[in-house]
Formats: C-alpha cells, structure tokens, sequence
C-alpha cells in the first residue's frame, strides 16, 4: 500500500513542480514590468514603480517593433487563414490526384526547423535581390501559417457531418447558398481558433524573422538585440499587457463553454 | 447509403471526397503556389547555395555559382562539435522534458477528468506561456538562475526544457483524455498491480502523444539558436549549429557554408526522427 | 392540429429501371416502383439491401447509374437536390447547429423566398407541438424533440414527397412507438406522400398502407402490410416479416381449388395449399405456415381435407412469454418447428417431451416462389462504412 500511495503523490507533486517551472518567467516578466527605471538596465529589483506602465513606448523603437510585430500578424494571419482554408477544405472534401504530395507539402514546414526555414527564405530572397524588410517578414511567417492553419481547419472539415449539408442542399439551397449559410458558419470555430494560434506563432516568432528582416525591427527582434545591453522595463509592460489580454479572452471563451456545457447537461 | 453511419459516436465521419476537380483546383491553386515559392523554391534555393563558389576578388558574401561538394566536408569538419552537441542537448532535454510533462498530462487529461473547472484553470496556465514573449521569458532565467550556472551544458539544456513544456504537455493530454478508463479498470480487475496496469495499458494508449510531443520539442529545440546564444543562457563553449548557421548567414555572410549546414541539419533530424519513428511503432501516426 | 394551411396532397413518385452501382458493388439492381399520391409507404429491409441508396436516388443526393425518377409526372433525373419538390427527414436529424429551431425550420421557405417564412415556421413548429422551443439551438433539444424538428422542417415546404430515413432509428424503444403514432397521425393531417426507410418490421406495419419488402438492391414483394404477413411470396419475406415455418414438399397432385402435396422428406403426411396461395404448383416447392396458426395435438387429429397435419413430434423447448407460450416441437424428417400459443389456460399446456401432432388449416397455407434463404446482403461486408470507403477509393 505504500508504494501505491508514492505513486498517487507522483502525479501532484511533478505536476506542481513542473508547473512552477513552467510559470515562474512569466511572473518574473510581469513584476519587472513594475520595476523603477534606473538607467537602461531592468536585471535587479529598484523598488515597485507604475513609471513604465504610463510611458509604454517611453524607450526608443520598443512601440515601433511592437506595432510593426501587429501588422506582420495581422496580414500574415488574414493571408494565411484564407489560403490555408481553401486548401482544408481541398484536402477533405475532393479527390484529385496528389493529394498526399500536397499534405506532405503542407506539412513539412512544421517539421522543419525554423532556422532552415529561415535561412531557405532569406537565400532565396538574396538571389531575388529582394530587399528584406517588414514585407519580406510577412511573406515568410505566411507561408509557416498556412500549414498551421490547414492542420487545425482540416480536423474541423472532417468532424463536419456531411448530412447537414444535404440537409441544406434538400432545402432548396443552391451549392453557394448552402456553402455560406451552413459549411462556412460551421467551420468558424475551427476557423477562428486557426488564425488566433497563428497570429500568435507570427507575433512571437524570432528566428524566421532574424533571417529576413533587414533593417527592419519587430518585438521579439527587438528584445533580441537588446538583450545584450539589457531589455527595458517598456518591453516588459507591452508583453505583459499582451499576456493579460490573451488571459482574458481565454478566461472568457472558457467560461462561456463551461456555462454552455452546464445549461446543455441540465436539458 | 451514407446515412447510417451518422451515428452519434462516428466523431470523424466518412466523407467521400467526390467533389468536382476544378473547384478543387481553384481552392488548391493560390495556396500551392505559395507555398511552391515560399516553402519548396527556398530549398532547392538553400541547396544551390551550398554548392557556390567564392567569386572571383573574395568580396563578403561575393558567391558564384558552382558544384563545390566540399563545401559539405568543410561544414562537417569545421562544425561536428556544434551539430553533435546541438543533437546532444536537445535529446537530453526530450527526454526529461517528456519525464516531467507527462505527470502533469495525466492529471490534466484523467485525474481531472471530472473537474472541468479546475482542469480549465490548469490549462490556461500550460498554453500561457503562448500569450508572453518566450525571448523574455528566456531572457528571465538568466536573470533567477545563479550566475555560474549560465552559460553551461546544463543552463542551455535547462532553456531547451523549459521553451517546450507546453509542447510536451498538450499532445500527450490530448491522448490522455480519450483514454478509455475502463480499460484501466479491466486492467486491475485482471490482476495487474497499478505499476503494471501503467506499463501495459496507460502507456501504450497514450503513445500516440507521447510520439507527437517528443517529436513537436526534439525537431525545434535541435534548431533553436536563441537559448545557446550568448546573450541568452549560453556561452561561446555552449554553440548549437543554429548558432553556427546564424552567425556564418547573417554576420560573416558565407552563405555557402550557411546552407550546407542547414541541410546537413534538415538530413540528420530526418534520419533520427525516421528511427525514432519506427522503434516506438508509430508510423501509422504521421 | 387541424391546419390547412399545410393540407395539400403530395405528388406521386415513380422509378423506371433505376440502378445503382458503386466501384466494386450494385447497390440497386433494376427497381421499378410506384407510390400513388397521398399514401404512406415504407420501404422495408435490412441493412444494406439498397434502401437508404434508393431514398437518396429520389432526393438527388446521390444520381443513378441508370433509370429514371419521375415525381407527379416530371421527370427530375437530371435535377439538383435543391430544384426537387422532395424533403428529407435525415436519420441524424441533420439540424444546422449554429440557427436557433426556428431559422432552421424557416431555411426553405427562405431559400424558395416564400412570403412570410416566419409565421409558416412558427405554424409548423405548432403542428409538432414544440412552438415553445422555437428560439433555441439544436443541442438544447432531446432526441425526441429534434426529430420532431427534422419533421417540421421538411413538412413545411410542402414538398410532393417527404422522405424519411431511419427517422425514429435513434429514439429509444418507448418513444419510438409513441413518434410512430404521431408520425402517422401528422400524415394524414397533412395528406402528403410519404416514403419511410426502416428496417424494423412492426414500425413499417404498423404505420405504412403499402409496404415494400427490399432484398439485395431488389423489392422482393410489395403490398398492404397484412398482405405480405399472410401470403409472403418468397423465403426472404416469409422470415425477414415475422416469423415462419418452413416445409419441403412433393407435389403428388390437386384439384381445381389446391394442389395437395407429401413432404419431400418421405413420410405419409399430405399437406395441400390452395392454388391462389402459391406461387408454384409442380415439383418440389416451399411452403410455409406462421407458428400462430399451427395448434398441438395430444392424440393424432381426424383426417379432413381442410387441414393439414404432420407429427407425431417431441416438444424440445417450451418458452413462456405471459400472453403467449411458444413450444418447439422436433418433428422427424421436418427438423424444428415453432409453435405459438395463446395463453388460453393458465400456465402451458404441452410439456416438454411431450408427444405432439400439429394441425393448420389449409387456407393458412403459402407456397413459395423460392426455396431457400439467401442472405440480406449484396456481399458479406455490407455495412455503410463500407459503401463510404469504396465510394471514397
């Protein structure tokens, strides 16, 4: 019985350990967020202060690569989310010829490591003589998005029961009609939860960007190089922010599930 | 005929794909095309480039085409440690990675089975590493970690663990949490001690997880450059080849070299992963 | 209920040499069928034998390999689901889980653009009793509910044909039977064709007043339900609508009213069937009494030409089922036959071992067109997924 008991301890006490580990950097990255400015460094603790926090953008460039890293998300995430849909639904829904070729294509970018995929692009870049920069950025972190994007839409395409769309199509509506009105709304959250993971992946993405970024400057870019010389509190407050958002929204998706799961488990 | 296969239970419903090809076409083409220029286009790009030769003058980056296979040789022989090492790290930090995310993804996916509420509130906290920036959060360790413990073996294997978890933990909480428990309650009822009953049933079910975690965190973290870097948990003695191939690209321009690396890289995580693929029994997973 | 806004009567609907082919397989082989206007008609058979296929053949879900669908007249062969007069009652209910009970009831009216959709949804939805339930979402719904749903959604576009497909498959056994009352009682209030696919043989029975009998892509006979369970045509019917015992026999001779026959067996029983109840009258044939008619004999009956008579046999098992008690009786050179008996006494009246004769009346005699059992299905492995994956490859 002893032994039994050793074994249901394991469970809870790795996991608390593990958990520990796994948040421990993110309550450091909030509290220094809070930390008074003295000089450019933010390592030691000076003294609880909301200076950064009223002055977010107070270092320079720190609100330059942070809104550049939103629009390189934004557009990446929209380009992505559309292509990578069409192809989802391809994938399960027709037959043609080459439809493994094309899933192996779609998925070996997310088996490849990002700094071969980086390196690749910017190769190609150089030969193109494109000059690299917040477009080249956002041609790159598409291409990694879409097969992230056809991943997640793909699951969603085959949960689909297709009777409801005959049953569409047995209520008299046309093949557009009953695509806009039934597929594509069922889709949605596949669809959404898609282009969230990818906006994420895009916005938080370095490696891929060190390759082809040129001159130009987003977040993760920026913390990068000031890394070095030491990152400011200003960094600390604009990805806090982020995180509390982010906390936010799931906090609420989660709730509203909940609630729905329980009024459903009532009936 | 279909219909009666519409059972409740069918989660994945067989869809006899039979649609038209040319709407197939329209759907596939923007897609394919891009990635065709964005994805295949550099490779091929990356293996041209690894056979350049310097032009002619030996400016910086100054290349012409060529077939110089040594370049390969060169690559090997200059940068084993790195590639070794980089192969190294990232195996050992699989591994514990993999011992100390397993634990919390069987809470989540069967001890809480039943508790939504707090199984909810612990899953925000394993994806909410996603929502702050991992370069801070690196760059955090090297602030509450001993200063003599950065820039070691362990410091960078320390980072490579940590960057993962999230990686580990999800897969395998997803296999978790279909696992059928009265297959476990079989497995007790037909004598087998709880250690048994894991070894025989939980384990071998959980697989497909366990396989697509390891794999999610070995092929990233054998890569990753961030973590190794000086400015982060390493040191010049802790060099991965992402560190090598970063530096050779973007500081001293021998983009030749550059590429040769990668593809080496991209050969050898091929083969480990294949291996890896077919001792655990899992082809059928990709 | 009354409502007569949606009293109309359906279409009649007629298939001419439809055939069906999958790679690998014939789902139907050749059907030929006529459902005249404002009937009820069940399409009955196991699964597998080509019936869902036939359903969505008529709605245009699927298009025949051959033949050709003509509803009040028009031939619709070539038109897309969304252009025929035909609703469908999905098996899965198919409700869009995203619109609340009354958008999905309103999507046809909507999509047709007819006027006022809302109100002829809300109507419908009072017709199936559930108006109350109107602004929720499927998933708030029991079984039962949606199916009544399925239902409102398809009547209320007043289609020629409302096909149903299993439409009560998935209820449990109590409120299947009470949905099979409603279902019927709906019908005639609405006075539209209806086609039901089912494979249970008491709901076909019990609500259809035609019932088609569909075997290996084929109807294998086709009538009123009291039709076929009295004079069933061949093996397969005899045994896949209620239960039958099964004879082989000589035929030795007749008259102008039967045709009187030894059991191929050998033995000195005579058994005649009246010539109207077979479907053979030379050589050795099949015929066939359902257990209910057959009664038991503690002593050898009397010779009369209006009955037939075998045994003496032995009583092997005797099942009491409360209003009924249902003996097998094995007799020599026959093998088992099943014998039901109303619970007229208290308790059984045979006993096991018991030697019994079995007596039936002539006119309780069928003659069958084949002789033996062929199984359901076209192939052994004859399960919709099945169909799904070959229809995939």
């Amino acid at each position: 019985m002893r032994s039994f008991s050793f074994g249901k301890a394991l469970v809870p006490v790795v996991s608390a350990v593990t958990l520990i580990y796994l948040l421990l950097p993110i309550a450091y990255v909030v509290a220094f967020s809070f930390n008074e400015r003295r000089g450019r460094n933010n390592i030691s603790w000076n003294g609880f202060s909301l200076q950064n926090w009223q002055n977010p953008c107070g270092a320079p460039q720190v609100c330059t690569a942070f809104s550049n890293s939103i629009l390189v998300g934004v557009v990446a995430t929209v380009v992505a989310t559309i292509l990578g849909t069409m192809i989802a639904i391809a994938l399960v829904r027709y037959k043609f010829k080459g439809r493994s070729t094309v899933s192996l294509l779609l998925f070996t970018p997310m088996a490849t490591p990002e700094v071969v995929l980086g390196a690749g692009l910017a190769a190609q870049f150089l030969l193109a003589g494109v000059e690299k920069g917040i477009g080249t950025i956002i041609l790159a972190h598409t291409m990694f998005c879409i097969s992230y994007v056809v991943v997640a839409v793909k699951a969603r395409v085959a949960s689909l029961n297709p009777a409801i769309e005959e049953a569409g199509r047995d209520l008299y509506g046309s093949p557009t009609q009953v695509f806009f009105r039934v597929t594509l709304p069922m889709l949605m959250p596949g669809i959404i939860g898609a282009a969230l993971l990818s906006f994420a992946l895009s916005f938080d993405d370095f490696i891929i960007t060190n390759f082809n970024s040129g001159t130009a400057t987003t977040f993760p870019k920026f913390i990068y190089i000031s890394a070095l010389k030491g990152v400011p509190a200003q960094a600390n407050v604009l990805a806090s922010m982020v995180f509390f958002g982010a906390l936010l929204l799931v906090i609420i998706v989660q709730l509203v599930n909940i609630n729905r799961a329980k009024r459903l488990a009532k009936i | 005929m279909a219909f009666t296969a519409f059972s409740q239970s069918a989660k994945v419903v067989d869809q006899a794909p039979k649609g038209k090809s040319w709407i197939a076409l329209i759907l596939l083409a923007p897609g394919i095309a891009y990635m065709l220029l964005f994805f295949v286009a550099p490779f091929i790009q990356l293996a041209i480039t690894s056979l350049q030769a310097p032009a002619e003058g030996h400016g910086i980056g100054q290349y012409v085409a060529g077939l110089e296979f040594i370049n390969y040789w060169t690559a090997i022989q200059q940068y084993w440690p790195q590639l070794v090492r980089a192969f190294i790290y990232a195996v050992i930090a699989t591994i514990i990675g993999l011992l100390i995310s397993y634990p919390l993804a069987y809470l989540l996916g069967v001890t809480l089975r039943n508790r939504a509420m707090l199984q909810g509130i612990l899953l925000i906290l394993v994806v909410a590493p996603f929502f702050i920036s991992m370069l801070l959060r690196t760059l955090a360790w090297k602030s509450i970690l001993p200063v003599e413990f950065i820039g070691t073996d362990g410091s960078v294997i320390f980072g490579l663990i940590y960057n993962f978890i999230p990686f580990m933990v999800l897969p395998m909480f997803a296999s978790l949490q279909a696992l059928d428990l009265r297959l476990v309650e079989a497995g007790t009822d037909l004598y087998a001690s709880p250690v048994t009953v894991f070894r025989k049933v939980t384990l071998p079910l959980s697989m497909p997880g366990v396989v697509s975690g390891t794999l999610l965190s070995f092929i990233p973290m054998s890569g990753d450059f961030v973590v190794a870097s000086r400015s982060f948990l390493g040191s010049t003695d802790t060099a991965m080849i992402g560190n090598v191939i970063e530096s050779n690209f973007l500081q001293t321009q021998n983009y030749p070299m550059a590429a040769a690396l990668s593809i080496i890289l991209m050969l050898a995580i091929l083969v480990i992963v294949a291996t890896y693929v077919r001792r655990s029994g899992a082809e059928d997973l990709l | 209920m009354a409502n007569h806004e949606l009293k109309q009567s359906g279409a009649d609907l007629r298939l001419t040499g439809i055939q069906k082919r999958f790679p690998g397989f014939t789902a139907i082989e050749n059907l030929d069928l006529e459902i005249p206007a404002g009937s009820f008609f069940a399409l009955l058979g196991p699964s597998g034998c080509g019936k869902t296929t036939t359903l969505r053949v008529i709605a245009g879900l699927e298009d025949p390999t051959a033949g050709q669908v003509l509803i009040g007249g028009t031939d619709v062969t070539a038109l897309k689901p969304h252009k025929r007069p035909v609703n469908t009652v999905f098996q899965s209910y198919a409700l869009f889980p995203h619109m609340s009970i009354l958008e999905n009831v309103a999507f046809g009216l909507r999509r047709r653009k007819v006027g006022d959709p809302v109100a002829k949804a809300h109507e419908a939805l009072k017709l199936v009793e559930l108006d109350h339930v109107s602004d929720r979402k499927p998933a708030q719904l029991s079984g039962g509910q949606q199916q009544r749903v399925a239902l409102a959604r398809a009547i209320v576009n007043r289609p020629a044909l409302l096909l149903l497909d299993e439409p009560l498959g998935a209820l449990d056994l109590k409120l299947r039977r009470q949905m099979q009352q409603e279902l019927k009682q709906i019908q005639q209030e609405v006075g539209l064709t209806f086609l039901h696919v089912t494979h249970d043989q008491e709901e076909a029975m019990t609500m259809a007043d035609t019932v088609a009998v569909m075997n290996k892509g084929r109807i294998e006979q086709m009538g009123a339900p009291e039709e076929l369970y009295e004079l069933p045509k061949t093996v397969f019917v005899a045994n896949f609508l209620g239960q039958s015992n099964l004879l082989s026999v000589d035929v030795v001779g007749g008259n102008d009213q039967a045709i009187h026959a030894t059991l191929a067996a050998g033995g000195g029983s005579r058994i005649s069937v009246a010539r109207t109840r077979t479907e053979r009258d030379s050589g050795t044939i099949t015929v066939g009494v359902r257990p209910e008619k057959l009664r038991m004999h503690q002593t050898a009956p009397a010779e009369d030409p209006g009955i037939n008579v075998i045994g003496p046999g032995r009583i092997t098992d005797v099942s009491f089922i409360g209003v009924s008690t249902q003996y097998t009786v094995d007799v020599p050179g026959i093998g088992n036959v099943e014998v039901f008996a109303q619970n007229l006494e208290a308790g059984p009246v045979g006993h096991l071992d018991d030697e019994v004769w079995l007596s039936w009346l002539v006119e309780h005699t069928f003659g069958l067109a084949d002789d033996h059992l062929e199984t359901g299905a076209l192939t052994t492995e004859f399960s919709t997924q099945v169909i799904a994956a070959q229809a995939a490859e």
